[in-house]
């Protein structure tokens, strides 16, 4: 890996000082330095935009979000397992509004990189002069022909964005007999939040243990073996909930039979009283539609200096949409993460000034295995200007030795303080 | 010295003053994104909300660094800062340590409930 020697920081400081001074001057009008505008306002859309206004005020900053509340997606596997309630990781947008952002509920359906415009579902135009695009993921459901309708969706459910699919999946759990069997599918990576799926088979084991405990868990992964923090998820599942949880590998997904609550795997059907099934993901559709996928048809390549769209100039993509580097996960930490980086980038670009060209990013994922005890998973990314990507540092980040009460505390205090950082 | 060159040597001051101001706040730059690393678990700007995990903001320089070096080291004991105290290399610590020394203390603004 390649760091940037002493002569080369110098050089890229004494061109930030020239360039600097010059669009100093050219700003002093009063007026707006620049137009910003975010699509999306969850984890790194939010974070973003409250720090381009927090670090250069005279800058517009507008966030185009489709709801009216934020709801967030860790933690909200506590919802399922009773271990918290939805409306503690529902928060508003107030806070950013307070700082000087404008918030628009809406949906942005289009950006047209020529004009330098997005397009509103409303028929309304916004104008921008860098555009943030953090839209999450949507689903691919083409490949999965039982559950490609709207019914079919409502029935057996993702619940892998929080909000009225994790409410909906509680209640079928609390619905469901004791001595029902719950059968959840997880896709094959890359997906939003590697150690998820696995705190949520705790959370459901803790559920069903305190209220309905003959009741059963089948776990079919796409993928060859747990994805992360398999020791650590393996020690819950072998101690506290041991005998309650079958989880077999490599159980690609085929088909759902909805009216027969069977998963079809390409060898096997597995009937269950509560199907859960979380489709593969790609970047969310205006990524689509705006032609920033550049990988597998599904993910965001990035200049990650920037994090601006290696396919669309003046477009900068953030968080689980984005083509992650080697060993970055699409989580929540990372979303808020990339948001810094990209806002300091728009920030000197806008002002004609020379871009940090030597970014870390750090990772943080905490994972309940119940009500309290919590595990982490921790990483430090720094960029790498041979390879030009991210990658991680040696011999940092690492796993918890076991899951505690302590680290439930710091889960907890690491939410507030993310939650703060978007929209506090 | 005649008013003209009291006024080019004011303008040649000024501009030498104005290039160390920029370069500074470069330097202030970096140190602001090696901190913002920090921001997610430990609040905006080091101010934690709840101050769990503990506010950074207004803590000494030499403190943090010291506390650094000893996660480091596995000195002092820890359920995740030695592993991310790794990551960073001592010149990227003196930034970080200076940046959260130069930050007023106090608690960041809770997200606010939805409404």
């Amino acid at each position: 890996m390649r760091l940037l020697n002493r002569r080369e920081f110098v050089k890229w400081m004494a061109a930030s000082t020239g360039a600097a001074a010059v669009a100093g001057c050219a700003g002093m009008g009063g007026s707006s330095a620049g137009r910003v505008v975010v699509v999306g306002g969850g984890y790194g859309g939010a974070t973003a935009a409250r720090y381009v206004k927090q670090w250069a005020p005279d800058i517009d900053v507008t966030v185009i979000e489709r709801n009216d509340t934020f709801v967030s997606c860790p933690i909200s596997n506590l919802v399922l397992g009773g271990n918290t309630q939805l409306s503690n990781l529902t928060m508003g947008y107030g806070g950013l509004r307070a700082r000087g952002v404008r918030v628009v509920r809406g949906e942005a359906v289009a950006i047209d990189a020529s004009s330098k415009q997005v397009r509103l579902a409303d028929g309304s135009s916004l104008a921008y002069d860098r555009v943030i695009v953090s839209p999450g993921v949507d689903f691919i459901y083409d490949q999965i022909p039982g559950l490609n309708n709207a019914e079919a969706q409502n029935r057996v459910l993702h619940a892998w964005k929080a909000g009225p699919q994790t409410l909906a999946l509680r209640k079928q759990l609390e619905a469901m007999r004791d001595g029902g069997v719950f059968v959840f599918h997880i896709p094959m990576a890359p997906y939003r939040c590697p150690p998820g799926p696995y705190e949520r088979v705790c959370q459901v084991a803790d559920y069903f243990k305190r209220d309905k405990p003959k009741s059963k868990i089948i776990v079919l992964d796409s993928n060859p073996d747990l994805v992360s923090k398999k020791g650590l998820f393996l020690a819950a599942w072998n101690g506290m909930y041991k005998g309650m949880i079958d989880y077999r590998p490599n159980s690609e997904l085929a088909d759902v039979d909805v009216k027969g609550m069977t998963v079809k795997l390409t060898f096997d059907s597995v009937k269950g009283d509560v199907l859960n099934v979380v489709p593969p993901h790609r970047a969310g559709d205006i990524a689509r539609t705006t032609g920033l996928i550049t990988a597998n048809q599904r993910w965001c390549g990035l200049d990650w200096t920037t994090c601006e769209s290696v396919a669309v100039k003046g477009v900068h993509v953030l968080g689980d949409a984005t083509l992650s580097a080697p060993a970055m996960p699409k989580s929540a930490s990372m979303a808020n993460q990339h948001a810094k980086v990209c806002a300091a980038a728009v920030i000197a670009l806008i002002k004609g000034q020379p871009v940090n060209p030597q970014p870390v990013m750090m990772n943080t994922c905490y994972s309940f295995v119940d009500g309290k005890n919590v595990m982490h998973v921790a990483s430090v990314h720094t960029y790498d200007a041979a390879q030009k990507t991210m990658v991680a540092v040696k011999g940092a980040g690492g796993v918890s030795t076991a899951a505690s009460e302590l680290e439930g505390t710091y889960a907890w205090g690491w939410a507030r303080n993310i939650w703060s950082e978007a929209l506090g | 010295m005649t008013a003209i060159s009291i006024g080019a040597c004011c303008a040649a001051a000024l501009l030498a003053a104005g290039v160390a101001t920029q370069a500074g706040a470069q330097d202030a730059n970096a140190a602001r994104s090696l901190a913002a690393t920090c921001f997610t678990c430990h609040g905006s700007d080091g101010r934690s909300v709840d101050g769990v995990p503990p506010s950074l903001a207004g803590q000494s320089k030499d403190y943090l660094l010291q506390q650094m070096r000893e996660f480091r080291a596995g000195k002092r004991p820890a359920t995740i800062m030695h592993q991310h105290a790794k990551g960073y290399t001592d010149e990227q610590l003196d930034l970080i340590a200076g940046y959260f020394a130069g930050v007023k203390p106090g608690p960041a603004a809770a997200a606010p409930a939805a409404r």
